[in-house]
């Protein structure tokens, strides 16, 4: 029902959430949104079960920030999504896991652009693109075949709305809007909302 | 709301894989009934019609006052709004008694936080509060659902928060739960917008409430309405809907001659003005 998607560029990250906060057949907001900032460069995209969203990525937005504070400096994209990784993992396998779904996007100055793909078992993969929920089933094959590694950041805006346009025209349920962000060497930038009539 | 009685399952939240057509998280066959040969579309939870909104004159809250225990009306006269200081009112929905204890306790943190630190926590402070003291007991059969209507005495403006126990915790401007919920949503949708005056404010979600009593089995009796600005919160006298009811059914009889719309916006304004009706608020 929720919908997370991210594309990488190569020297961004582009990332779009759907905005529909749901409690069984109700939709109680339309302008929820699903990013957690962890620094100046890392975006966390959470969704799955009700409050382990929250809780799970507001602990590890807390933690990161920790990080930051001790060391004097921020983890990077990568280290951020081990530790997130890690986390998971140990509560696996408690009285008390984490049923979330998550999209890790940052910028490394060294590495660049990464996006991280990890699910509520706990596995982790460095992807070029990925996305969450039943929209993935819809949208994963138009990424296949329009996506290439040398995109601009206007191709990913298109083919984004590539994918939210199939969403619209096939998925069963309504996602009238989506917040869409880009992460880049400058920081995260807030792009346009993506908002779909409807068809 | 709703009392469970010892078979019913916890009706929590389905989670982002399931689709909501699932029957796992479906209730158990209730008492006396027979073999459930009909599924239920979707997990009915909390037996009770609750709402609020934001609009430019503060928040207004309303609520049905019948608790059920499976089909049985356990008491048609409960307290869903419970006032937790002169600005902070909460609507619970889901067990009765949870509920009851939970505002108790919630009351006292915060009155602890402001004789600790000399100043009310806001209303978003005190939903992540309420939260974080229910995040434990995710999982097991705890169920309240609470929406925290404040507004502080300084500038800033009303808050609306939607705190549930399986985790979820919401700000907006428009908010109904429980099983009436669908039913209220669909009136308040077509007429909640920020610059609604009192008296429309007041008109509107009692309508809401009415409507909902009529459709929903689980809601009903009567309706209590709250209205919390910066000044604090009033309450207006309990109203039995019954009459309304009644009156309903006897306009649709004789609605042949004069215009029966008007006839009952001049009946309901007049009966929601009355002064004596809303009470202020008083520290006990």
């Amino acid at each position: 029902m929720e919908y997370l998607i991210g594309i990488q560029g190569p020297d961004f990250v582009l990332v779009a959430a759907d905005n529909v906060a749901a409690s069984s057949i109700i939709q109680m907001k339309h302008d929820y949104d699903k990013m957690f900032k962890l620094s100046e460069k890392i975006l966390l995209l959470c969704v799955g079960e009700a409050g382990d969203t929250v809780q799970f990525a507001e602990y590890i937005q807390k933690n990161v920030q920790l990080y930051k504070m001790r060391n004097g400096y921020e983890l990077s994209p990568a280290a951020a999504a081990n530790f997130t990784r890690k986390n998971l993992a140990d509560y696996l396998r408690s009285r008390t896991p984490y049923h979330v779904n998550l999209l890790l996007a940052g910028y490394d100055d060294t590495d660049g652009p990464g996006l991280y793909y990890m699910d509520y078992l706990s596995s982790l993969a460095k992807a070029p693109f990925a996305a969450h929920g039943y929209g993935a089933y819809l949208t994963l094959s138009i990424l296949d075949r329009y996506y290439r590694p040398d995109l601009s950041r206007d191709e990913a805006v298109d083919l984004l709305k590539k994918c939210a346009e199939e969403l619209n025209k096939r998925f069963i349920l309504n996602l009238p809007s989506f917040t869409v962000r880009l992460i880049d060497k400058e920081g995260i930038h807030d792009l346009e909302k993506l908002t779909l009539g409807a068809k | 709301m709703w009392t469970p009685p010892p078979q019913l399952q916890n009706c929590s939240a389905v989670s982002s894989e399931d689709p909501f057509l699932t029957s796992s998280s479906l209730p158990t066959c209730l008492p006396f009934a027979s073999s459930q040969s009909v599924p239920l579309p979707f997990p009915m939870a909390h037996g009770t019609t609750t709402l609020a909104f934001m609009f430019q004159g503060g928040v207004m809250a309303a609520a049905d006052t019948r608790s059920s225990c499976s089909g049985l009306v356990a008491c048609p006269a409960s307290q869903k709004i419970l006032p937790i200081h002169s600005h902070l009112v909460g609507l619970t929905s889901g067990t009765s008694a949870d509920c009851a204890l939970w505002k108790r306790i919630l009351a006292r943190e915060l009155r602890l936080y402001q004789l600790r630190h000399g100043r009310r926590l806001s209303t978003s402070g005190a939903a992540k509060l309420l939260s974080h003291m229910l995040h434990p007991f995710k999982g097991t059969e705890l169920c309240v659902a609470a929406t925290l209507c404040g507004k502080k005495m300084n500038l800033s403006g009303p808050r609306l928060f939607y705190v549930c126990s399986d985790g979820t915790r919401l700000r907006g401007m428009l908010f109904s739960v429980g099983s009436g919920s669908p039913y209220a949503y669909s009136i308040l949708d077509q007429g909640v917008h920020w610059g609604l005056s009192v008296d429309e404010a007041k008109s509107i979600a009692r309508e809401a409430v009415y409507r909902a009593t009529y459709r929903d089995a689980y809601s009903g009796n009567c309706v209590d309405m709250y209205h919390i600005t910066s000044k604090g919160w009033t309450r207006r006298n309990r109203e039995d809907l019954k009459e309304e009811y009644y009156r309903e059914k006897e306009r649709a009889c004789t609605h042949a001659h004069t215009h029966p719309q008007t006839d009952r916006q001049r009946r309901e304004r007049a009966m929601l003005e009355s002064k004596e009706n809303w009470q202020e608020y008083h520290e006990d």
